[in-house]
């Protein structure tokens, strides 16, 4: 064997580390995402034909359809999908990411990450808030009503206000999101406070209109999740950075799509997926809600974990601690045993409660596997049926075998 | 009737204790006659099939875990074995909320950064794994498990020596260090005696009887039974008596073990002389060549070695002079030119034991005889008294022309640092030898200012050569005389005695000086017993690599770096 598997991972993850996601702009899907394409509609997670989407992903494609107006109903969107006539693929093969659904269409407004530091790009669809919304799978009309106002009023404001700016410091919110509660994955609510800090003195700037500046300082400020979609655009943009490191066992990408778990491999293919079906979370419900209600995990968010925060940061985010068991001693331990399976620890996200360690960074596929522990993913949950939503949030880990199977094909690759 | 129903998990590991409360939760069960709970090893399902507990339908890997219930009928077995999950559940939501447990050694060293032992009790085939992962975080190594190949102990002690460190065990059931018990140790008081152990229990029986005698212990380092077998050649020991020799607080060390090959008991006890201090040997079953060697004391049994121990430390301000004194001939040889044949051979079965290489013209062992008696090789005893000698020539003890000329034959070599000679006075004898021997002795002395010449007078003064005027001449010529064979041995063992081999990396002392802090990997009781005694401790909650999947252990092996 004539690779450096330690030399080569911490290639990776100093890469990981010195990447600076800086959101530059919000634009429309077609005009920036590589190789989107009118008929082409992005998803979370690994690659998946129609006919094994969970409900969730069809609902959310059938609302983009209508959305983009290429179907007037469900059923000619159906239609359309089984007649071939629409195309779909991994939003990380483009470059993006999206939670739970993650659909994305040429149309939408997205925001737009810069890696500064090595130059690669990153794209994130704006946040839609609670309740029905696309990406449960919801495409109900006040659900397209809504995503409507938010790309011609909502994305065109934000397109106005980054213009003013040279844009916007992700590592450095995000870093601060963590030592105010933020694990940057379930809870952002710090983050997107600070979001809105940072946005609406340029949002005042451009939008002339007083009851519209209002609606948007509103819609941002309600949403806790506003930061979500850019600071995992940002987590995007780190992780890319990592990928394709000769000899790495550093996994740069776990994503779901409902029905099938995935992960990359850092020295593996670039659209090498190992996967296996998603499990479903182990979680907290929303009253008149169960387990049984629940879809199999699903959504890019994971991409959080990848890049050292969300679960992996959970010991920083006690307000949240009922997900992992109840106790900030609980939180603690949950990130501590995520370092047995990292690799370095992080130069820029530190938890004061752990006297400012590092979160746990770069997932060691060698680590998993020799240990047997998976990395912890904090997760919304989704209700199985398109368009009810959001049912609850909790915890899930992908299955173990995806990490086995991905050291066995690096050992065959690097002939091991 | 009795129905048995059993359940295999495949590559889940889970220690004993856990188990043995499992088992015990499903005897609890309405209806259950007898359950086992095991990791599926061969000696295991024996033990199950004595109970009549390993139905032959059974087929389990020894990482399988194997439930067996039999109970009085299939609904109570049935339910039984679907309470296994409950149970092993009920015992792990008791831990929610304690400190984290790590996984990896790696893990619980970044959680106790100043642990710098390591207890290892996981099963043989992976300990030497852990072992070699606990050097590479430079940890020393209480090596409980057994079952570790001899190829690895030997790695594992090399790897360990080049790096300063020491490897307990394999097999190693008992250690106290500053003052804390490892594995199956006494709680006994603390004090001046060390004691090095190829015996977990030999070291708990001496300890626990120093104890009794009212003194106590430094440190009690074990080295694992094969540690002085010849494949190994007691690298743990030698380690042990340095470590010992060097701690300040340590002025006796006994040393204990089943009876060592001859090469390794001689090395060892080359190393236990140069270390200075009182040392008791008890290799049980071993005889010894002598009570005693220098500052080398022998003893017969376990309580013997106790009480020589103790009473030594009582006294041991008799021996501070010979600690550090390093003689100019240490690396040089010894010898013995005899007359009389019992007084050589006495001699010789001391210095054999003592001295390396060494060889007689009348040996213990065949090993170690002369192949021409006229010319002396390394460290040699000659007794010219015996037949070889003899054809045509009176005896030495009459006629001293023999041993004049060999005299000055041995002052010729460079190589040699002392001779010792015998002379036998009384009836019969030489009316006068020192009067022969003694300008011989004066002119190598000054040819040689630093050849020692130490001479063994045996005789009284009303002998006719009366001994006062013999042992008077020959002490004007240079001599040191001795009246016997022990006390002339004593002084040579002290002479020789060399400085410790440098080549090892020594142990730091820190290790023995600092407040024990560990890191135990195995056996809970072992982690419970370090905290109960107020150590710094944590447990790693260990297992297999990889699930026990040893296609993926191989792989992830080979890509370590």
């Amino acid at each position: 064997m004539s690779i450096d598997i330690d030399q080569a991972n911490t290639t990776a993850i100093n890469r990981l580390m010195d990447a600076r996601p800086i959101l530059k702009a919000v634009a429309t899907a077609r005009d920036v995402i590589p190789e989107m394409k009118d008929n082409l509609f992005l998803h979370a997670g690994l690659p998946i034909e129609w006919g094994r989407m969970s409900g969730p992903l069809k609902g959310a494609i059938i609302g983009a359809m209508l959305f983009e107006g290429i179907a007037k109903s469900e059923a000619e969107a159906t239609s359309m999908v089984e007649k071939g006539e629409v195309e779909f693929d991994s939003c990380h093969h483009h470059g993006t990411v999206g939670p739970m659904a993650g659909v994305t269409s040429a149309s939408m407004k997205v925001y737009v990450v810069e890696n500064v530091e090595h130059g690669n790009k990153s794209f994130s669809n704006l946040n839609e808030g609670y309740g029905k919304v696309l990406r449960y799978g919801a495409y109900s009309d006040d659900v397209l009503k809504k995503l409507h106002w938010m790309n011609d009023v909502l994305g065109t404001a934000l397109a106005d206000a980054l213009a003013q700016s040279n844009g916007l410091d992700l590592r450095a919110l995000i870093a601060e999101a963590l030592h105010m509660g933020d694990e940057g994955h379930n809870r952002n609510k710090a983050g997107s406070l600070l979001y809105l800090k940072l946005i609406s003195p340029l949002i005042a700037k451009v939008v002339k209109d007083d009851a519209v500046e209002s609606e948007i300082l509103q819609f941002l400020g309600d949403n806790a999740l506003s930061v979500l979609n850019p600071v995992m655009a940002a987590c995007k943009a780190m992780t890319d950075a990592a990928h394709g490191i000769e000899g790495s066992t550093i996994v740069t990408t776990m994503a779901r799509n409902g029905t099938d778990f995935g992960i990359r491999v850092s020295g593996l293919g670039e659209k090498q997926w190992f996967t296996a079906p998603a499990e479903i979370p182990v979680g907290l419900f929303f009253s008149g809600f169960s387990q049984e209600d629940a879809n199999p995990d699903i959504g890019d968010s994971a991409i959080t974990e990848t890049a050292g925060i969300g679960g992996f940061a959970m010991a920083t985010a006690p307000a949240i601690v009922t997900f992992v068991g109840g106790t900030p001693k609980d939180a603690i331990n949950a990130t501590l045993e995520m370092y047995e399976i990292t690799f370095a620890e992080s130069k820029y996200f530190t938890m004061p409660v752990l006297d400012f360690r590092g979160t746990p960074t770069g997932i060691d596929l060698r680590k998993v596997v020799e240990l047997g522990i998976t990395p912890r993913i904090n997760t919304g949950i989704a209700h199985k049926n398109a368009g009810v939503g959001q049912v609850g949030a909790g915890l899930v880990r992908p299955p173990l075998k995806i990490f086995e199977d991905a050291l066995i094909a690096f050992a065959e690759k690097y002939n091991i | 009737m009795t129905v048995t129903k059993w359940n295999v998990r495949a590559g889940a590991y889970y220690d004993s204790v856990v188990l043995m409360q499992l088992q015990r939760g499903l005897l609890g069960l309405s209806g259950v006659v007898d359950a086992g709970v095991v990791m599926a090893t061969q000696a295991n399902r024996d033990l199950l099939a004595a109970n009549n507990l390993l139905p032959d339908s059974i087929s389990a890997n020894p990482d399988d875990l194997l439930i067996v219930v039999k109970a009085k009928d299939d609904s109570s077995a049935t339910e039984a074995i679907g309470k296994a999950d409950e149970l092993l559940a009920r015992r792990k939501s008791s831990t929610v909320s304690e400190d984290f447990r790590p996984r990896s050694l790696s893990g619980a060293v970044k959680q106790l950064p100043e642990a710098n032992w390591v207890l290892i009790s996981v099963p043989g085939r992976y300990a030497a794994g852990v072992a070699r992962e606990a050097l590479e975080l430079n940890k020393h190594v209480f090596l409980y498990s057994d079952n570790v190949s001899i190829e690895d102990e030997i790695a594992l002690k090399k790897t360990a020596r080049e790096k300063g460190l020491l490897v307990m065990g394999p097999d190693c059931g008992t250690a106290i260090i500053n003052g804390i018990g490892l594995g199956f140790a006494n709680r006994v008081r603390r004090g001046g005696i060390g004691v090095v152990g190829a015996s977990g229990t030999g070291t708990q029986a001496v300890t626990t009887y120093i104890h009794a005698l009212g003194a106590g212990i430094s440190h009690a380092i074990g080295t694992g039974g094969r540690d002085l077998k010849s494949e190994v050649g007691a690298i743990t020991a030698h380690q042990a008596l340095d470590v010992l020799a060097r701690d300040i607080d340590t002025k006796v060390i006994v040393l204990v073990s089943k009876p060592p090959s001859d090469e390794v008991a001689m090395k060892l006890l080359t190393s236990a002389q140069a270390t200075g201090k009182l040392i008791v040997v008890d290799f049980i079953g071993y005889s010894p060549p002598s009570r005693s060697l220098g500052n080398l004391h022998f003893a017969a049994s376990l309580s013997e070695a106790a009480g020589m121990a103790t009473s030594l430390a009582e006294e041991q301000i008799l021996h501070n002079e010979s600690s550090n004194y390093q003689s100019p001939i240490a690396n040089h040889y010894l010898r013995g030119l005899f007359s009389g044949g019992t007084l050589a051979y006495e001699t010789t079965l001391s210095l054999q034991a003592l001295l390396s290489p060494f060889f007689s013209n009348t040996p213990i062992k065949e090993s170690q005889r002369l192949i021409d008696p006229l010319r002396s090789q390394g460290h040699t005893i000659v007794d010219l008294g015996d037949e070889f000698f003899m054809v045509g020539r009176l005896h030495p003890m009459i006629d001293n022309d023999l041993r004049i000329r060999r005299l000055r034959q041995e002052a010729d070599d460079q190589d040699v640092g002392l001779i010792l000679l015998d002379v036998v006075l009384g009836e019969g004898a030489h009316p006068d030898p020192a009067s022969e021997l003694a300008p011989v002795i004066n002119e190598i002395k000054d040819k040689r200012p630093e050849i020692e010449v130490v001479v063994i007078v045996v005789g009284t003064d009303t002998d006719p050569q009366n001994l006062s005027l013999q042992v008077e001449q020959l002490r004007a010529a240079g001599a040191i005389i001795y009246p016997s064979v022990d006390a002339a041995i004593d002084f040579v063992a002290r002479l020789f005695h060399q400085a410790p081999r440098s080549e090892d990396t020594p142990i730091s002392l820190a290790a023995f000086s600092n407040p024990l802090a560990a890191i135990n990997v195995g056996l809970e009781s072992f982690y419970d017993s370090l905290v109960s005694q107020g150590a710094q401790a944590v447990h790693v909650e260990w297992r297999p690599p990889a699930g026990g999947n040893e296609k993926l252990a191989s792989l992830l092996a080979r890509m370590k770096k």
